[in-house]
């Protein structure tokens, strides 16, 4: 899965977490969850699990936390996908 | 005089109506809300019935943001949300304002949190993986997680309480948002309760042998409040919301008034003199009506109705007996009497607050709901009262001044004083 596929796939994970519907489809690697996206920093746990049933991953706590733009969202998805 | 509390909002799930219309159409038609559950057939419960809303789970889609609907499981919880913001915009006011309302607060009970949430807690943790919880369980398992979803919701800046009082506690949290504005600690209050009977609750009550099981095959008939064939109550869920204010704060936003709430009173037995975990005392019970009938300044011969706990166990005798001896009245002096139990089975946590609001409408339209299911009267209930006091169809009648009860496991008994808003 390349880096535009697993983009668009985040879009769907994402999606239940943010009312800025038109942020989320203009995403890229530099948008921030909390501050573009304007999700409740408490959600990123639940888009982290999400994320890891949707591309049947592990992401282990330090590599969660790294996970604050889309951009590294999709290096840590990317890295645990590889393995 | 001080100052006087009134009724502004309602809202309601029940399992006889979702939504005041429909509720209210049920009620005054007699309309059962109980019906049979494959899946206590399938539990090898004693009871298979039970008063189930017919609930939509997706019309909380309306009600809370996207966020928040996603991940909502418990489903008291969602009762709870449509019944009190239905309760809010009932009262003319908006949902989305983005200022913290320092005046307003929120009483709102339930008995257990959401079996179904925590069963979902427990399976997890107990596979190890505590970590696939994610963030939205704790918000639910928390006793105050209505009354915080509410309060979220809709801005409340003033006390945010859960009340528990068992079957008690619909009528304690409504006498407790009356107290707070009473006093004035705020100047209007959301008051009100929810319950999920899910089939862990469920079995847990089956299992003390009090439930109905002698009508699985007809459920409408399974809850028979004061007939001679009661064998048990019926299990039910849904949620009630009232919006109360300060009569001055009513009067300034232009509101429509329901009823007032004259007094009320909230007490326990002690659990002595025949009060027990289980079983209330007559003579808390009875304290209790005196004590709501002092704090209202109303005489025990101006109650036109009573709103009754009467469950359909053996229970709803001694209860008449204690109504008697509380108001010094009985035979044919005895004011009418029913239970909307009748028609919805025992909301537990809920009950209190879909019962008040059954009471403020027979206020507001001027009628008595009848008594379904007592075709055969208990002979010694018919030893205190008149059966004239035990309507089976609607009657229209004046209707200025009704006592409401609910008493609770934990020997806690609460009564409310209702009457039409007269705005002399």
């Amino acid at each position: 899965m390349d880096r535009q596929a697993i983009l668009n796939e985040l879009k769907i994970v994402l999606e239940p977490y943010t009312e800025d519907k038109e942020m989320l489809r203009e995403i890229n690697d530099g948008t921030d969850l909390v501050k573009d996206l304007k999700i409740n920093s408490a959600n990123l746990v639940d888009i982290i699990i999400d994320a890891e049933a949707k591309y049947n991953v592990e992401i282990d706590m330090d590599s969660a936390e790294k996970m604050t733009t889309v951009g590294s969202c999709i290096d840590v998805i990317m890295t645990k996908m590889a393995k | 005089m001080g100052r006087r509390i009134v009724i502004t909002g309602l809202g309601v799930v029940s399992p006889n109506g979702v939504g005041v219309p429909e509720f209210l159409h049920s009620i005054q038609h007699g309309v059962s809300g109980i019906r049979f559950m494959p899946q206590y057939e399938a539990l090898n419960f004693n009871c298979q019935v039970a008063g189930m809303p017919y609930f939509e789970w997706d019309t909380l889609k309306n009600y809370v943001s996207e966020i928040t609907f996603h991940g909502l499981k418990g489903k008291a919880i969602g009762y709870g949300i449509k019944a009190a913001l239905d309760a809010w915009t009932d009262a003319g006011n908006l949902i989305g304002n983005d200022q913290t309302l320092w005046e307003t607060g929120c009483v709102f009970g339930s008995s257990v949190a959401d079996v179904e949430v925590v069963k979902n807690v427990i399976t997890r943790v107990d596979s190890g993986e505590a970590k696939k919880l994610g963030s939205r369980v704790v918000e639910q398992l928390m006793n105050s997680s209505v009354a915080a979803y509410i309060s979220g919701r809709l801005g409340f800046g003033n006390k945010i309480v859960a009340n528990s009082a068992a079957c008690a506690t619909g009528t304690q949290a409504i006498l407790m948002g009356y107290e707070y504005i009473k006093h004035g600690l705020a100047r209007r209050m959301l008051v009100g309760s929810c319950e999920h009977v899910d089939p862990y609750i469920f079995g847990a009550f089956d299992s003390m042998r009090i439930l109905s099981r002698k009508f699985n095959q007809s459920p409408e008939k399974a809850s028979r409040p004061m007939s001679q064939s009661a064998c048990g109550f019926v299990p039910g869920s849904g949620a009630g919301a009232l919006i109360l204010e300060d009569l001055e704060f009513a009067l300034e936003r232009k509101a429509t008034i329901y009823a007032e709430i004259a007094g009320g009173a909230n007490n326990s037995g002690g659990q002595r003199r025949g009060g027990s975990m289980t079983a209330p005392g007559s003579p808390g019970i009875i304290r209790c009506i005196t004590d709501a009938l002092a704090d209202s300044g109303i005489g025990a011969e101006s109650i036109d109705l009573i709103s009754g706990h009467l469950t359909a166990t053996a229970a709803d005798k001694m209860e008449i007996q204690n109504w008697g001896l509380a108001l010094g009245r009985n035979g044919r002096n005895f004011p009418a009497i029913n239970s909307l139990k009748s028609m919805i089975g025992h909301c537990l946590s809920a009950a209190g607050s879909i019962e008040a609001i059954a009471v403020v409408l027979q206020i507001w339209h001027q009628f008595v709901h009848p008594n379904i299911n007592l075709e055969d009267p208990n002979p010694e209930i018919l030893e205190t009262i008149n059966m004239e006091c035990l309507p089976t169809t609607m009657i229209k009648k004046e209707i200025n001044t009704v006592a409401k009860a609910n008493f609770g496991f934990g020997d806690v008994n609460t009564c409310l004083i209702f009457s039409k808003y007269n705005n002399g």
